[in-house]
């Protein structure tokens, strides 16, 4: 635009941060122009004093000199254009496209920051998303409009899982519009490629959205990525009505970049380095899933993270978890023993698992039986550790079944193919034959109608 | 209290020169008071001044900021920030600085945008009012004037504010009024004092009572494990901490739901915005089973939830037990479920971090212990200033990171509270709910309320403390199990083991989305206390007679006593009696059979 002005006065540059000085008029969280010879890179204001503002390249300030650097402040928050023919495309961090193809043209654009949604206008998640995977269907089962991440730790196969979850939940609901939309912050090349190639197998490519910050890219665009895709993801649900999936990985590298950007501020830092304010910052990010009155469409959120040295008590999970609506949980123990999806028993939460099943929903003793599992697997896990003590021989002969049952658990009812796609029923009729491995009598959480129902009693002679 | 309607200061104008986040610089504000309510830019942000420095003013904006310049304007009419009190709170939702959400989303849709501004009363609605005291009335502060029938289930007494003393000239007949009529005239000393049906009051000034008492009567919750094991009084404080996936939120639900006071204020602070819908589309529906009346008609929600601006959820706190202190004043009984402290102690850093405050441990300021001991001091039972008993128990909900709870905002609570519900990671991963743990947990009111108690039986303290023995004795014999296994503890250990874990699945797990287990009345606690111990006293004679483990499990009463929570509604508890006299005779025929007494 030929009436900007253009300032050259940098004060100086810190990290991510241009100090821009004698500026007037500028305001909190605008959007900055910033050139340098040809090159036009993106900023933002994150402080304005009456002469001076603190500009966040998102593109990083590699190549910058103070001398010779013009910038231009645009007088108005990030926004991006946002339609359904995004659908099938790939983009980059800050949402600009990268397959080579033009910029979508419409003339719907959309501030990346989104607002805060009014509490009374949201609706209560209730409907049951079937990923046909039996850890997570029966015992931490998905809702439309849920935010459900995973937690992982390094070399476990938190891509895999996702992979299967967006493939198998689409098939179910072709009657309705559903999409995914994917955001890959700092990971490698071939990760983004997996799930690339992964919905292009099975046919969902053209109905999903790509936006990579890949770990070559400057580390502050990991930023503004999430952003821009819940954005669309919010125009896709809300004004399109479609059932919107977004999987943002990895977060703990969001979680770094804004570890970094806050100590080039010079602020205080609180755990580990991170800032005081991850909490509200991530949930800005997280909060955005749900449903809305009025509406048809929904945004469901799976952020995967990896968990440093598997640490759970790390701010980045510990933090996440106090956001989202429960967690799945990879565990190391089961995945060295070969069993996938290694989704740990008894850590794996859905919160808004209650309101979703049950008759009408699931099935009616859907909540028992993932009770009594939970319940049952947790004495398990009492009865191994009293094991590696004792030895298996000295056990009484109860916790001699606990143990198979624990056994029968894990290979059977937690363990399944890459492309196994279980129905909700043969889910909940597994459960119901790993508890007929214990007696009745143990069988505490479940009602004794389902048990004269489902439990199969050993007729057979086992043992 | 300043009348809703009355002519503020004349307004003093002042310009941005710097913004920070949330915080702003202004210049120009000359006269303005600490804690004032300022106007920030062309949008009219609320904002609240925080720090005088010279002729700057520091002020902490509620609303999302973004876009503001320096060379803004700034407004400030001299008026603390303060909440509407009046008729029509109970059942509405309001953000942090108590703006009507419902109105919000009708002005501008599902999304809070910046800059509205609404009356968290609605001015136009009729209220039937009656008056009680009659013109030529020697009236003080506090007294009652008259009655509305705010919903079914509470009548709000239209009380005189405190500081307003004299003789009545005038009160409006018995009929419909507005929040902006004036009700009544009062002749003081000054002038004549024009009352409303509503009026202001500053959040963070605690509303005067005449004196503090001694709480005695214990909040009936329905929830076992408290009502028993660890009770809160009415007008005692209690913190709930817990890392995530432990169950804080449900429990705070369940207290909202069944807890018997007269008012419930449910602040949602800086948590998840599910979690306020669900609250608001379950309570209408939820019936109390006293009186037959959805619980909404009790409640005020006030919702700050995560993604809401972060000073906003740092007054959501003080909005939520202002409001609190306004209906215990008219003498009711109510209960502040805070959900979350951490994150309120959060924004408090956050915000004293952009002041450049020296932070004391893990960034936190040094006034964090201060303020939360202001927060919880504003709990209790008083003798309200027209006389009456009025009390305010306040359960805020505890998140410390990674689960530790030597973190400094519990560390600290843990030195203001009186009951502490240790939530317990391994309980809530068996989805043992709810998931209180029994060793960590502690409450100081057992003595207070034992009286009341004592009124259902004399002996219920030494019942209740026998049951927690055997609790006690489980979690020191479980560390000799770990180590050598059960089978090889004597068999009166043994026993005593079963028992415990007969108290956990039988008593102390509850759940509460089952119809009848939800709500457990006192009686049946006392009911449900006294089978477990039969068990325990008579079987522990068996088997300390001879008897193996074995032949107690076999009894075939034995089976049921875990379903007679969930089985067995509040009004048939004389069918604990039955069972209990059933289990009795069983243990008895035992006896002479194996014994052959």
């Amino acid at each position: 635009m030929c009436c900007e002005i253009e300032y050259t006065t940098i004060g100086g540059i810190s990290g991510p941060l241009v100090f821009v000085e004698g500026v007037r008029g500028v305001g909190l969280g605008e959007i900055v122009e910033i050139r340098d010879g040809e090159s036009l890179r993106i900023g933002q204001t994150l402080e304005v004093d009456e002469d001076r503002a603190v500009v966040q390249v998102f593109e990083g300030t590699s190549g910058l000199a103070v001398k010779g650097m013009r910038v231009s402040f645009v007088g108005r928050s990030l926004e991006i254009p946002v339609d359904r023919a995004m659908l099938g495309r790939v983009f980059d961090g800050l949402g600009r496209p990268s397959d080579g193809y033009p910029q979508v043209v419409t003339d719907r654009r959309m501030n990346v920051n989104g607002l805060p949604v009014n509490p009374w206008s949201r609706e209560y998640p209730r409907d049951f998303i079937q990923t046909g995977i039996s850890a997570i269907d029966g015992m931490n089962t998905l809702i439309r409009g849920q935010k459900l991440p995973i937690f992982s730790g390094s070399g476990m196969p938190h891509n895999l899982i996702a992979a299967q979850i967006a493939r198998q939940a689409m098939i179910l609901s072709e009657e309705e519009e559903f999409t995914v939309i994917f955001a890959a912050m700092g990971v490698k090349f071939d990760v983004a490629r997996f799930f690339i190639d992964s919905l292009e197998e099975s046919g969902v490519l053209t109905h999903s959205a790509i936006f990579l910050s890949l770990a070559d890219a400057p580390s502050i665009e990991r930023l503004i990525t999430p952003k821009v895709a819940l954005t669309l993801a919010e125009h896709l649900a809300f004004d399109e009505g479609m059932h919107v999936l977004v999987i943002l990985t990895d977060m703990t590298n969001y979680c770094e970049s804004l570890r970094e950007l806050s100590s080039s501020r010079g602020e205080i830092p609180s755990r580990k380095g991170y800032p005081g304010y991850l909490y509200s910052d991530l949930a800005s990010i997280y909060e955005r899933a749900g449903r809305l009155k009025g509406f048809d469409g929904s945004i469901t959120q799976m952020p995967i993270l990896t968990m440093p040295s598997d640490d759970i008590s790390h701010p980045v999970p510990d933090l996440t978890g106090y956001i989202t609506e429960g967690q799945i949980v990879l565990e190391r123990e089961l995945f060295n023993k070969g069993i996938y999806p290694p989704i740990a028993g008894l850590p794996s939460l859905s919160r808004l698992m209650k309101d979703g099943i049950g008759e009408g929903r699931t099935r009616a003793d859907h909540a028992q039986v993932a009770a009594q599992l939970f319940a049952s697997y947790a004495k398990v896990k009492r009865i191994r550790s009293l094991a590696a003590i004792v030895g298996e021989e000295e056990l009484s002969d109860l916790d001699k079944i606990y143990l198979e049952f624990g056994n029968s658990f894990e290979e059977e009812f937690l363990s399944q193919g890459e492309n196994e796609n279980r129905t909700i029923e043969e889910t909940l009729e597994k459960g119901w034959r790993m508890l007929s491995i214990l007696p009745q009598e143990e069988l505490y959480r479940v009602r004794r109608e389902d048990i004269d129902r489902y439990y199969i009693p050993s007729s057979d002679g086992g043992d | 209290m300043v009348s809703a309607t009355e002519t503020r200061n004349a307004p003093i104008e002042g310009k941005v020169i710097s913004v920070n986040g949330p915080i702003v610089k202004a210049a120009g504000l000359t006269g303005v008071k600490m804690f004032d309510i300022a106007e920030v830019g062309s949008d009219g942000l609320i904002g609240e001044v925080i720090r005088l420095l010279g002729p700057v003013a520091l002020i902490q904006v509620y609303e999302d900021n973004t876009g503001l310049k320096p060379g803004d304007k700034v407004i400030s009419e001299g008026r603390p920030l303060s909440v509407l009190l009046g008729p029509g709170l109970i059942a509405n939702i309001y953000d942090g600085i108590q703006r009507p959400l419902v109105g919000i989303s009708e002005q501008c849709g599902s999304y809070i945008e910046k800059g509205v501004k609404l009356s968290a009363l609605d001015a136009q609605k009729q209220w039937t009012f009656t008056p009680s005291a009659k013109p030529g009335d020697e009236v003080a502060e506090g007294q009652i004037i008259g009655e509305i029938e705010e919903t079914p289930l509470v009548v709000h007494r239209v009380l005189i504010p405190p500081g307003v003393f004299g003789r009545l000239e005038n009160v409006v007949e018995a009929g419909p009024r507005t929040i902006e009529d004036v009700i009544y005239t009062v002749q003081t000393k000054t002038g004549l004092y024009e009352g409303k049906l509503a009026g202001y009051w500053p959040v963070r000034m605690a509303r005067p009572v005449r004196s503090k008492k001694k709480p005695f009567i214990p909040l009936m919750t329905g929830q076992r494990i408290i009502d028993t094991f660890f009770p809160i009084a009415r007008g005692g404080t209690a913190a709930i901490p817990g890392g995530f996936g432990t169950g804080k939120t449900m429990t705070q639900h369940a207290l909202a739901k069944w807890c018997n006071a007269d008012i419930i204020i449910y602040i949602g602070c800086g948590e998840r915005g599910n979690e306020m819908t669900d609250v608001l589309t379950e309570f209408p529906k939820l019936v109390d089973e006293r009186n037959g009346r959805p619980l909404i008609e009790r409640t005020v929600m006030i919702a700050n939830t995560s993604n809401m601006p972060v000073p906003a959820r740092e007054v959501s706190i003080y909005t939520g037990v202002t409001i609190a202190e306004f209906y215990r004043d008219m003498g009711y009984s109510v209960a502040v479920m805070a959900d979350s402290t951490s994150r309120w102690a959060e924004a408090l850093r956050e915000l004293s971090s952009r002041l450049g405050d020296m932070p004391a441990e893990e960034g936190f300021p040094p006034y964090l212990a201060t303020r939360l001991a202001e927060f919880y001091e504003r709990a209790g039972l008083v003798e309200t200033l027209s006389g009456a008993d009025g009390d305010i128990s306040i359960i805020g909900a505890v998140s410390p990171p990674g689960g530790d709870f030597s973190e400094p905002v519990t560390q600290h609570t843990s030195r203001f509270v009186r009951c502490f519900w240790a939530l317990d990671k391994t309980l809530a991963d068996a989805r043992h709910y709810p998931s209180i743990s029994w060793v960590d947990s502690y409450t100081e009111y057992l003595n207070d309320i034992e009286g009341w108690w004592r009124e259902l039986d004399e002996q219920w303290l030494v019942i209740r403390n026998e049951v927690m023995n055997i609790l006690l004795e489980d979690h020191r014999l479980q560390q000799l199990v770990k180590l050598v296994g059960a089978d090889a503890l004597p068999m009166f250990q043994q026993f005593t083991l079963h028992v415990a874990e007969m108290i956990k699945n039988a008593f102390l797990q509850q759940n509460s989305f089952d119809p009848i287990d939800k709500y457990c009345s006192p009686e049946k606690q006392l009911k449900l206390l006294k089978v477990i111990l039969a068990l325990y006293e008579r079987g522990g004679v068996l088997v300390k007679a001879g008897l193996t483990l074995k032949d107690i499990t076999d009894l075939p009463s034995l089976s049921e006593m875990v379903r007679l929570k969930s089985e067995i509604p509040n009004n048939e508890t004389n069918r604990i009696d039955e069972y209990r006299e059933r289990l009795l005779g069983e243990l008895e025929l035992l006896k002479e059979q194996v014994l052959g007494v």
